[in-house]
């Protein structure tokens, strides 16, 4: 099993999303994270997934099939060796006037943030990849994870090149 | 009640070719429901299957005074559905049919699950209820784009009838270009109702969709000298040639080759059956010929074909030996089931065409295959196990007898439809098909009560064509009130019921799967009223069924009698015909692949394996 993280760009019309989410449960695939949000073009929003891939199943497979969706208008594979991949989670962490100060010093040391402290509890915000917030909750734990939410991953290629240009020209021609 | 045209049963042959000058017609103010109706029209849509109802009321208004559109009053919506589609398969033209909301809605959704399968273009439109009653679970309200996103190539609902002309012209474009498919277009009742503007043609808004024709030129030839260089290789053919109405080009470069040519069950009619470079029908039912050459091949050229389970038999044990080149429009289905060696993502006609190109190519250089050895094995099958049947014992008619009679009595250019089962099999094996869109069924889907619609379809699309619909007993009793449709809409087909009273296929394999034991497939067993064991009662009687339907309806029971009932049958071109053929229950579908097991298993009768000679090939 191998994961790769695909950006789709797609035409921002309603039931996009269904289409795309559908087509992966009927056809096996596996989501494993799923984020959806607008571009700088209104026209168009960008979905970025990160899919399990099986050997009988092979990524293109995956690829071909969303291809053929027609609200659809790109498909690009984000390596990540190329490409900076960022998730976000707001954690709620058990803590007292004891633990307190070492959740603090766990937060800095991973660079995230506090966003509220209660007498008993202290909620955390974190950005990164998914290996060092795998690792900093794992620091966490010990201390009682009382809540967690993570966001899905988002990506960008690293350098100049934008791949939402190319499907804005084609927009633009059928405008 | 005079209502529009479709109570005369005038047919339009000629659809109205689809607009492309720059000129854009006059602004109209009409009704959302007008500009539907103005759509339908401008983008050719001849002839329209379907029923009204609440949501989709408004647009039945305006049909009745359009003369350019056709509407046929059907009994079912399944039946406008497969209607449509088999309009589609014999016309090539885009098949078109109409159902309100909710139960009418989704009473499509089985021909458009059936027409997904098989990529016939084909158009729903179906009504919805007020935009702002979406999502209230309203009278007859059903989402019916979600409950057909699986199942169409592209669906849309329109609340604004702004949004009317574009989204029809969209959908016939969608439907009929590219790898074909059914489309769906479920549009608000108050869009309908609303006024708004027409003019003809609109812009399509589709950037995300851009099939593919063009073949690769450098594919091509890779494919030309893999054709060349290859000792046995097979032209394996599916609908996609069909429906790119490549079969010309396909006779040139089967002749040019000297390859074999095996033609699926959607492809039949591809090539001409009588043709000397004909091997058959491939897969589970398919001819020993067919399926050995695609296991013994080097070489596998499909075209337009996807390697479907029922012709494959075991995956990772089909062709074990071939390389393969694989040509379609849809890039998705190259790779999916088989590795290709050498894949080509273009239209089939152009590929084929370019494919005789590169193979003249080779030959002016020198290189032409030799598949002398080749055709020695491949005749040596075809002579050994030919397709065959054998006469029951007792004296009753046999189903492969009749349906071998049909074809050889029908009038030339005859269109068939059949539907799912034995007799389809039977009617795959022993009619020969010369022409392209002469045989329609439902292949990937295989959906029982598709032949009578179908035909029904196809009678309309090709009023000058015979259509004989190849029905089973069980099918028969799915679909047939649309025997009645064609009755009051002058549409006279003639229907074979092969009535062997079971389900035949199914009992085939409780035959040879489980021990004989006939659970719940002897279709006329039970027992009456009076506790009485009602088996071998003609209940229904289909001779008076069809009678009440405005048929002219016969019975046939004794060999004897068989060419007559089917010249009676023949003769009679003033309204449906159905004849009732009681035929012997035990026929069973030879050759065979059981399924799940590889196809070196292919059975070529009961009991009996052939013999390849492999032991001679080592």
């Amino acid at each position: 099993m191998s994961k790769h993280t695909l950006s789709v760009l797609v035409e921002n019309k309603p039931g996009v999303l269904a289409r795309i989410t559908a087509l992966f449960s009927r056809r096996g695939f596996n989501i494993d994270s799923l984020a959806v949000g607008t571009t700088e073009h209104p026209e168009i929003s960008r979905i970025t997934i990160v899919v399990n891939v099986i050997e009988a199943l092979p990524l293109e497979q995956v690829t071909k099939q969303l291809n053929k969706l027609v609200n659809v208008l790109k498909i690009v594979e984000l390596e990540p060796a190329a490409a900076i991949q960022r998730e976000l989670v707001l954690v709620k962490v058990r803590a007292d006037n004891e633990t307190r100060s070492q959740i603090v010093e766990i937060v800095q040391l991973f660079r995230a943030k506090t966003v509220d402290v209660s007498p008993d509890a202290v909620t955390i915000e974190a950005t990164g990849g998914a290996d060092k917030l795998e690792a900093m909750l794992k620091m966490l734990e010990q201390f009682g994870i009382k809540e967690l939410v993570q966001s899905g991953t988002i990506a960008i290629g690293r350098g100049a090149r934008s791949i939402t240009d190319r499907s804005l020209r084609a927009l633009d021609r059928t405008a | 009640m005079p209502m529009t045209e479709q109570a005369t049963g005038a047919h339009h042959p000629q659809p109205r070719p689809r607009h492309h000058g720059s000129q854009t017609s006059p602004i109209e103010h009409v009704t959302g429901a007008k500009s539907l109706i103005r759509s339908l029209e401008e983008v050719g849509a001849d002839t329209v299957f379907g029923i009204p109802g609440g949501a989709i009321l408004p647009a039945y208004d305006p049909m009745m005074d359009s003369t350019r559109v056709r509407h046929v009053l059907v009994r079912h919506e399944q039946g406008a559905g497969h209607a449509a589609t088999g309009y589609a398969q014999a016309t090539g033209k885009v098949g078109v049919c109409m159902a309100t909301s909710g139960p009418g809605a989704t009473n499509l959704v089985t021909p458009i699950a059936d027409a997904h399968m098989d990529s016939v273009p084909l158009v729903a439109i179906t009504g919805q209820v007020a935009s702002k009653a979406i999502g209230t679970d309203a009278f007859q309200e059903a989402d019916i784009c979600g409950i057909t996103m699986p199942i169409t190539k592209h669906n849309f609902l329109v609340t604004d009838p702004a949004d009317i002309p574009r989204t029809i012209a969209e959908a016939f474009h969608i439907a009929s270009t590219g790898r074909p498919g059914p489309v769906l277009v479920d549009i608000a009742k108050d869009a309908l109702q609303a006024q708004t503007t027409f003019s003809w043609p609109p812009t399509n808004d589709l950037p995300g969709y851009r099939p593919v024709t063009k073949p690769h030129a450098k594919q091509i030839r890779e494919a030309a000298k893999l054709i060349t260089a290859a000792k046995r290789p097979v032209l394996y053919v599916g609908g996609g040639v069909l429906k790119a109405r490549a079969t010309a080009e396909l006779k040139v470069l089967a002749e040019l080759t000297g390859a074999p040519v095996t033609t699926t069950l959607m492809a039949l009619g591809a090539f001409p059956d009588s043709h000397p470079l004909h091997v058959g029908m491939p897969g589970m039912h398919g001819a020993v010929t067919a399926v050995t050459a695609l296991q013994k091949a080097d070489l596998i050229v499909a075209l337009g074909a996807r390697f479907d389970d029922r012709v494959t038999g075991k995956l990772d044990s089909f062709a074990p030996f071939a390389k393969v080149v694989h040509a379609d429009i849809d890039p998705a289905e190259i790779g999916k089931n088989r590795a290709a060696d050498v894949p080509i993502v273009g239209d089939a006609r152009e590929v084929i065409a370019d494919l005789v190109q590169a193979v003249q190519a080779e030959h002016t250089e020198g290189n032409k295959g030799d598949y002398s050895a080749w055709w020695k094995d491949l005749s040596r099958w075809r002579e050994t196990y030919p397709l065959g049947y054998d006469l029951p014992e007792n004296g009753q008619l046999s189903p492969q007898q009749v349906i071998q009679r049909i074809g050889e009595l029908a009038p030339e250019n005859t269109i068939y439809a059949a539907g799912v089962g034995q007799h389809q099999m039977w009617a795959s094996h022993f009619i020969q098909y010369e022409q392209p869109a002469t045989w329609l069924n439902s292949g990937g889907a295989g959906t029982m009560g598709y032949a009578v619609p179908a035909a029904m379809g196809a009678k309309a699309g090709m009023p000058e064509n015979t259509v004989w619909a190849i029905d089973g007993d069980g099918c028969f009793q799915m679909t047939n009130q649309e025997l009645t449709t064609c009755a009051l809409n002058n549409i006279p087909i003639k229907v074979a019921i092969i009535n062997n009273g079971a389900l035949g296929m199914v009992r085939q394999w409780q035959t040879l799967f489980y021990n004989q034991r006939y659970s719940n497939t002897v279709l006329h067993s039970g027992q009456d009223c009076e506790g009485n064991e009602a088996k071998g009662t003609r209940v229904p009687d289909f001779v008076k069924l069809s009678e009440a339907m405005g048929c002219y309806a016969i019975r046939c029971e004794r060999p004897e009698d068989l060419d007559k009932c089917i010249e009676e049958a023949n003769a009679i071109n003033d309204r449906p015909v159905v004849v009732d053929f009681i035929v012997h229950e035990d026929a069973m579908v030879w050759p065979m692949v059981a399924a799940g097991t590889s196809n070196d298993e292919v059975m070529a009768a009961r009991g009996v394996r052939p013999d390849f000679g492999d032991n001679e090939d080592d």
